[in-house]
């Protein structure tokens, strides 16, 4: 072990003693290899049990340990000591998320946007498992597969600027998979999803900054699934006020 | 304390827990269900399945070789019973798992593609490209959201079972946002917990991981069965553990040692050629390999490096475009966490623990011996693995087995009413002091951590690929002191909001218990099967006196209690397992 020093300051906040969060500064050794999420499990498990974070698959594919580091959000178990040495870190919980405590922020909003926009296939018909699986080419596969990647680690919504005026726009990871299933060959709810997206709460909120494409570890591309379903939500409405409900056949193409 | 009452609880939302609760929501409509998980269900581990799932697809194909492969590559400790259930039903799953969304990868033709996997005969693994488990616990969850009588728990650590007038009545779990406890009672009981990985040093689980389903049930008297047989995969990474998917082998990739030698062909999997080919060198099963490659390091024939010794995964010749289309996240992982692009460089790799085929007992219904409560996914010990799980057949299972115990737990549910609630009161009471006084001890001086390392590493000394009877014996003794020291470990944190340190120490007893009941019952199988392999005299598989299942009953006092049970055989009787080049002389 080396014993060169690297120092990290957290945001801790405990709201059964402190009435508002504090910095905490923790000296650790410096080791080339460790990721911030490292870092922090040294920290907890010889320096203070007390500090609480969220994490698991130490893999970049669970979602649970977004956080700012240095004012950016990021997985912490893909982030790493090296990227910002010689220096030190800051490590706070995700921007525009209420703190439960320490580095955990409340989800719940989240979770109930996800369950809005109804993140399921809508078929026109059920088909019967003994017909077997439903065709799709590689190509229809590619056309939503991207938006299907989202982690829900929330590091977009950190980034989102609109996001932060305005919790309750439905947001990049939520709008990004409502049309992931939209464009989905299999699926026909789309006109229930734009229903939801199409309101001062979905799309409109947004004002294509940008920058929750430039944090989505997965890069799923928020950004461009809000402008994708921003020019479908001004075509329905269009078709809405030309056409009277019910003289288009419904499916997606 | 609050109750909560329901008709049927069920811990655990990964694959296994969603598709039991799904089951139920659709069949069982009147029936209330508590999905309770300690994570938000798509963090459970299952997200972390890279390679695929495996059910009969191609016309070539036949249920009896996934039978076949099944069997043998469980060392014939396989219950053929279930197996045979799980093959027959393995292709509907996939189906249904394709009708709620699951992005499969496709052939130009439209229909789902599939993919060769260790041990397995005929390619018959379906994939995601290599975040298959990713994708399908995405779709399960999200299907999941269409059914209001699933209620969820999220972030509720559910520490224990109620078990009252000999059944299992509910289960108390504690708010992690509150710390406060909550009484469940429930007609029936469906634990859905995961694997136990974390009970070892080097693995690819994640911090979840750790068997608390396995401990509770266990500590309620519920036997767990061949908790001897831990899988190590062959290919991890060094550092992390993070796992390298034997799809990549599947994909063609091959595995040489530091003189870039081939080395599979020296144990029975050979010869190289042709190649690629199933069932033969790195398509071989994961026991083979990762013993292989424990031989080779005897042998010095592996590369030293500061995360200790590896073997190459090469993969270059894949080329960039078909890396890219078939194995994206493996090249992220590559690059990201060993700093090496498999494009142009083979990966560094060694194996970890992985996998338990042993868990909670259950057979094809995933019923236990325990009258209300149900046990299914990697927790589970159904017989479906037997002394080695082939790669592809766990996500599999969890979609087949999910289904039936929902639709058990239902039956059941429907016909008991809840007995004796005063006393199902007192009982979570009695919990509740337990982990009070874990919270507040006043005397101690054991940090958790220090207990968990401890214990990581004596299971894997003595309890790793190749195993003594001083070995094991010394990790038993080990064992014992270290849940002595867990009585005066004392926690930094007495708080109530996000006590993650108290879920840590909660986890670490029931890892204990979980490590214990592994080390015992490797210590008294005296006989090599599958991946329990020993060097000390019981070099052979004995069928004469361990073709059985070997039960681990809990012992608040001591030692686990070791018992055996038959296993089922139905069609195929046991026989030498071969693979490479004696197995296709074998098939002519
Ligand atoms: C890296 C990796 C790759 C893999 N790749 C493949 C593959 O390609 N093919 C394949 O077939 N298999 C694969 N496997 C194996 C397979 O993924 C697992 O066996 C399977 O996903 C386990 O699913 P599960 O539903 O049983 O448990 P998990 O998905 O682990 O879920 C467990 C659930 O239980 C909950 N839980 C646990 N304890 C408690 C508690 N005390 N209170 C409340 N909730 C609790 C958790 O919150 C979680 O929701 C892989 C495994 C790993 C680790
Ligand atoms: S720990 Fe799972 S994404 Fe970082």
């Amino acid at each position: 072990m080396p014993d060169e020093q690297f120092e990290i300051d957290i945001l801790r906040y405990r709201p059964e003693t402190e009435n508002e969060p504090v910095m905490q500064t923790y000296t650790i050794p410096y080791v080339r290899d460790w990721s911030v999420l490292d870092a922090l499990n040294h920290i907890k498990d010889n320096l203070d049990g007390t500090l609480s974070y969220r994490w698991s698959c130490k893999m970049a594919v669970c979602g649970s340990c977004g956080m700012m580091v240095n004012g950016e959000p990021k997985l912490s178990c893909n982030t790493f000591l090296r990227d910002y040495h010689p220096g030190k870190i800051t490590v706070e919980p995700l921007a525009h998320f209420p703190i439960e405590r320490d580095l955990i922020i409340n989800m719940d909003s989240f979770m109930e946007k996800l369950e809005k926009i109804k993140p399921y296939l809508i078929p026109t018909e059920e088909k019967p498992l003994a017909d077997g699986e439903h065709l799709q080419s590689p190509d229809e596969l590619m056309k939503y597969k991207q938006y299907s990647m989202c982690i829900n680690c929330l590091l977009c919504y950190s980034a989102c600027p609109e996001f932060g005026l305005e919790p309750d726009f439905l947001g990049p990871a939520a709008l990004s998979l409502a049309l992931r299933y939209n464009l989905d060959s299999r699926d026909n709810g789309q006109d229930q999803r734009t229903r939801i997206a199409n309101t001062d709460k979905g799309v409109w909120p947004c004002m294509f900054v940008g920058s929750c494409s430039e944090v989505c570890p997965k890069h799923v591309n928020p950004a461009s699934a809000i402008q994708q379903t921003k020019i479908t939500s001004t075509i329905e409405w269009y078709k809405n006020v030309l056409m009277p409900r019910g003289s288009e056949a419904g499916g997606n193409d | 304390m609050e109750v909560i009452t329901t008709d049927i609880v069920i811990i655990g939302a990964g694959g296994a827990g969603l598709r039991a609760a799904i089951t139920v929501a659709e069949q069982y409509p009147d029936l209330k269900i508590a999905l309770i998980s300690k994570v938000y269900p798509m963090r459970s581990h299952t997200v972390a399945a890279e390679g695929g799932a495996a059910a009969v697809t191609q016309d070539h194909d036949t249920l009896e070789n996934h039978f076949h492969d099944t069997v043998s590559g469980g060392d014939w400790l396989c219950d053929q019973d279930t197996v045979q259930y799980f093959v027959e039903h393995a292709r509907e799953e996939l189906v249904q798992l394709e009708h709620w969304g699951c992005p499969w990868s496709r052939k130009s033709d439209g229909h789902v593609d599939v993919r060769a996997f260790g041990g397995m005969k005929i390619e018959r693994t379906w994939f995601a490209a290599d975040k298959s488990g990713f994708h399908i616990l995405h779709t399960l969850f999200q299907t999941s959201l269409k059914y209001g009588s699933i209620n969820r728990f999220d972030e509720y650590f559910t520490t224990d079972l109620i078990v009252e007038d000999g059944r299992c009545q509910g289960v108390v779990a504690i708010e992690i946002a509150t710390g406060s406890m909550r009484l469940f009672v429930a007609k029936a009981v469906i634990l859905a917990t995961g694997g136990a990985g974390r009970v070892f040093r080097a693995n690819t689980n994640g911090a979840i991981v750790t068997g608390d389903g396995m401990g509770m049930a266990y500590r309620a008297g519920v036997p767990l069965q061949d908790m001897e047989f831990v899988q190590y995969h062959p290919t991890c990474l060094a550092a992390t553990g993070i796992l390298m998917t034997e799809a990549c082998r599947g994909e063609g990739g091959i595995l040489v040692n530091k003189d870039g030698y081939r080395f599979l062909q020296d144990y029975g999997l050979g010869p190289v050629d042709p190649w690629p080919r199933n069932k033969a060198m790195e398509l071989g099963p994961r026991d083979r390999l990762s013993q292989a490659i424990w031989h080779e390091q005897q042998k010095g024939r592996t590369i030293k490096t500061e995360n200790g010794d590896v073997v190459n995964l090469d993969l270059r010749h894949l080329g960039a475009k078909k890396l890219q289309e078939r194995l994206p996240f493996i090249c992220e992982l590559a690059k990201d966490f060993a700093g090496v692009d498999p494009v142009t460089t083979p990966i560094p790799v060694k194996p970890a623990v992985h996998y338990t085929m042993g868990g909670v007992k259950t057979d094809l219904t995933a019923t236990t011996p325990l009258p209300g409560l149900y046990a299914v996914g990697e927790c589970a010990s159904n017989g479906l693995h037997g002394a080695n799980r082939l790669g592809s057949n766990s996500l599999t299972e969890l979609v087949v087995f999910g289904k039936q115990a929902g639709i058990y737990a239902s039956e059941y549910a429907k016909n008991v009413a809840v007995t004796n609630q005063s006393a199902i009161e007192a009982q979570a009471e009695k919990y509740r002091q337990r982990i009070d006084s874990l919270l507040n001890r006043a005397e101690g001086n054991e940090r958790i951590s220090t207990i968990r390392k401890e214990m990581a590493l004596t299971m894997e000394e003595g309890i790793g690929i190749y195993r003594t009877g001083d070995s094991m014996q010394a990790t038993c003794n080990k064992l014992s002191e270290l849940r002595e020291r867990m009585k005066s470990a004392k926690l930094d944190d007495t708080s109530s909001v996000y006590n993650t340190e108290l879920f840590l120490a909660i986890e670490l007893e029931a890892m204990l218990e979980t490590a214990a009941s592994m080390a015992h019952s490797a210590l008294n199988r005296k006989e090599s099967r599958g991946s329990h392999q020993r060097l000390d005299g019981y070099e052979n598989r004995d069928d004469v006196n361990y073709l059985k299942h070997s039960l681990a009953y809990y012992n608040a006092d001591g030692d686990p209690k070791i018992e055996y049970a038959d296993v089922c055989i139905t069609t195929s009787q046991p026989a030498e397992r071969v693979y490479g080049g004696a197995a296709d002389d074998r098939g002519k």
